[in-house]
């Protein structure tokens, strides 16, 4: 998948930013956004993003340093997990005499 | 199991703070000492709205395009409370005191009717406006008028983050390159000569007591906020002494009939106009 280079760009670097709206939740994927370095991209997500009290938290990270998966070759990627339903807790029978599982 | 109801990054609430409309509506009436003072720090804060409004579509970045947009309405809000309360001791609303009053009637500083310039100039007058209403604001938060106090607390919490925005800034401008420190110098020396109006004790403050906080008293503060900063971005706090008339009192910088002109024409060419 393709990155942004950073140096290469007359702009400013992409940032991803990551919110978290409560405690003891995780931090989700929001959206993106330039920035000159971390401290603004920081500020510049509680603009973007935190604008109606949607979080207690924001992560910026450089969008060069994500390394994701290839959308062409999701097939082998994901569907390896295909028919081994002995990976569900579903797939296993009840023993007897154990209630409420 | 679900968490949509919680795991969404867009999860909205309004929380709570106070409103222009709940200033209008309360049995809370100004004196006219107060509200005059109220009108001082409401017409800053309205100029300013105004006069950062105007760099929006054209800031450096569409993200700076947002901050500013963000602060100029923050300061917005500032105003409407700011007005709401003054109007209670005229029975004025806040419309009629921010677009039916002349030239002359307003009570803006100098400084924030100074047209924005370029990024640097609009930084250095960020700079100074938000190191002075961040000592007022966390002085006015103990305002024995119990409004005021409310719309300070209020007030602090954006002015921080104002505060913070121009100073990351000026650092980066200041430890930038050539151009950018060259610019950011220049924007301090253009509006140096207006710093000194924002701490002289006008009229109707010195006989407010606890309800107001004297000017006079925030200026070793912000001047000492504004040194530091400046002097860690690499530039020069300008020797520069303040410009003669800058009372409050009715005088006032050119520029503020052009500003008023553009922000009026629209509520005076069709009155009680509504959306």
């Amino acid at each position: 998948m393709t990155s942004i280079d950073a140096a290469d760009s007359s702009s400013w670097p992409l940032w991803e930013v990551f919110i978290r709206s409560s405690r003891g939740l995780s931090h989700v994927h929001a959206g993106s956004l330039h920035a000159p370095d971390a401290t603004m991209a920081l500020r510049n997500a509680r603009d973007l993003y935190t604008r109606r009290n949607e979080g207690t938290s924001v992560w910026v990270v450089p969008a060069a340093a994500i390394m994701a998966s290839d959308p062409d070759s999701k097939g082998g990627f994901f569907e390896s997990p295909q028919g081994k339903s002995y990976r569900h807790a579903t797939y296993y029978t009840q023993s007897e005499g154990v209630k409420h599982l | 199991m679900s968490f949509a109801s919680h795991d969404s990054a867009t999860r909205q609430s309004q929380g709570e703070a106070i409103t222009a409309e709940e200033i209008a509506a309360s049995d809370a009436v100004a004196d006219e000492a107060t509200a005059r003072y109220a009108l001082i720090l409401g017409d800053d804060a309205l100029i300013l709205a105004q006069r950062l409004s105007a760099w929006i579509s054209r800031a450096p970045e569409l993200e700076e395009d947002v901050a500013l947009a963000n602060i100029a309405l923050d300061l917005l809000g500032h105003a409407r409370f700011l007005l709401s309360y003054a109007g209670t001791a005229w029975g004025k609303t806040e419309d009629d005191l921010a677009y039916f009053r002349d030239e002359e009637e307003f009570r803006s500083c100098r400084l924030v009717e100074q047209e924005n310039g370029d990024f640097g100039q609009t930084i250095a007058r960020q700079l100074i406006f938000s190191a002075y209403q961040l000592q007022l604001y966390r002085r006015l938060v103990h305002s024995t008028d119990p409004t005021l106090a409310a719309i300070a607390d209020k007030a602090l919490k954006e002015v921080r983050y104002h505060q913070d925005h121009a100073a990351q800034w000026t650092l980066r401008l200041g430890l930038g390159t050539e151009e950018s420190a060259h610019r950011m110098q220049a924007g301090l020396d253009s509006l140096w000569s207006y710093v000194e109006e924002l701490f002289i004790d006008v009229d109707p403050l010195t006989g407010l007591g606890d309800v107001a906080v004297l000017p006079s008293s925030l200026r070793e503060e912000t001047l000492s906020l504004l040194q530091e900063i400046i002097e860690q971005a690499g530039l020069t706090v300008p020797d520069i002494s303040g410009a003669y008339g800058s009372d409050r009192s009715g005088r006032f910088s050119e520029q503020r009939g052009y500003i008023l002109t553009e922000m009026q024409v629209l509520a005076r060419q069709h009155p009680g106009a509504t959306w």
